[in-house]
């Protein structure tokens, strides 16, 4: 298990290192597909079989290709022009650092940071209890239901926006 | 096995990682790019502390999935935005879209 976690963890602090530096734009979306694919190892690891075939099917399935035919659509040609970071880069590391840095102080002074796993109860079925949460009345289906609504409503204002009135 | 504290750690590094790619990268596409990074660490944090704190609460799993659709709204309106300013302006570099600074 530690094992596996490791080589999951070095390939997604790779492939997202490789995403933000990359100049070119169609090898940061491929890049980007890679560290996606290290997340959903991760949620198979953490017993969440569910979301790692959502994350699969929606975030590489879709969205990584979706940015793949935005590259497609708006580049003139396959190389960025120019560097492909702006001239404060080294503030943005800073500030990424910085951030880092005050996340994992923070978190180490919090004392639940070394918990182990808790214990599954015997015959316990993560997809069908998500299910019941996300359809039981008393639990999520209202914030489902508006999920639901939020997708109708970028759906219509994407094609709104992208659409081509000549 | 793994202790949750390697989960905040890899978290933490990936959200930094993104957010570095959001303010340092010029092209607009690619500044998505970071946000979904950062997207996907909340997302890991979401699903450890549901594996680690209390698995029988589905709160996590299920906040992460609204995570998920919400990420999915972001980029096609994000990415319907940039097509369109391609379109109208021949650039998708963030630093050349200053028509509405003063």
């Amino acid at each position: 298990m530690a094992i596996l976690f490791l080589i999951t963890a070095v390939v997604i602090l790779a492939s997202a290192m490789m995403v933000v530096t990359s100049r070119n734009l169609v090898h940061a979306a491929l890049w980007l597909v890679s560290a996606l694919f290290g997340v959903a190892v991760l949620y198979a690891l953490l017993n969440a079989g569910f979301l790692a075939v959502v994350q699969v099917v929606i975030y590489i399935g879709a969205i990584a290709i979706l940015f793949i035919f935005a590259v497609m659509l708006t580049r003139r040609e396959m190389r960025e022009t120019g560097p492909g970071l702006n001239k404060n880069w080294w503030v943005s590391a800073l500030v990424s650092l910085l951030v880092f840095g005050g996340l994992a102080f923070l978190l180490s002074n919090w004392s639940g940071f070394s918990q182990t796993s808790a214990e599954l109860p015997s015959g316990f079925d993560a997809v069908s209890a998500l299910g019941d949460a996300l359809i039981s009345p008393d639990a999520f289906v209202l914030p489902f239901e508006v999920a639901s609504v939020l997708l109708v409503t970028a759906l219509v204002g994407a094609v709104y926006i992208a659409f081509n009135r000549k | 096995m793994i202790p949750l504290s390697w989960y905040l750690i890899l978290s933490a590094a990936l959200f930094s990682i993104g957010l570095f790619g959001v303010m340092a990268r010029r092209n607009a596409i690619a500044i998505l790019l970071g946000v979904e990074l950062m997207l996907n660490a909340v997302n890991i944090n979401l699903v450890a502390f549901w594996r680690y704190l209390d698995p029988v609460q589905m709160t996590g799993q299920v906040f992460a999935i609204i995570v998920f659709a919400v990420a999915a709204a972001e980029v096609a309106v994000g990415l319907a935005l940039v097509i369109s300013v391609y379109r109208n302006r021949k650039t998708v570099v963030a630093d050349e879209l200053d028509m509405m600074k003063w």
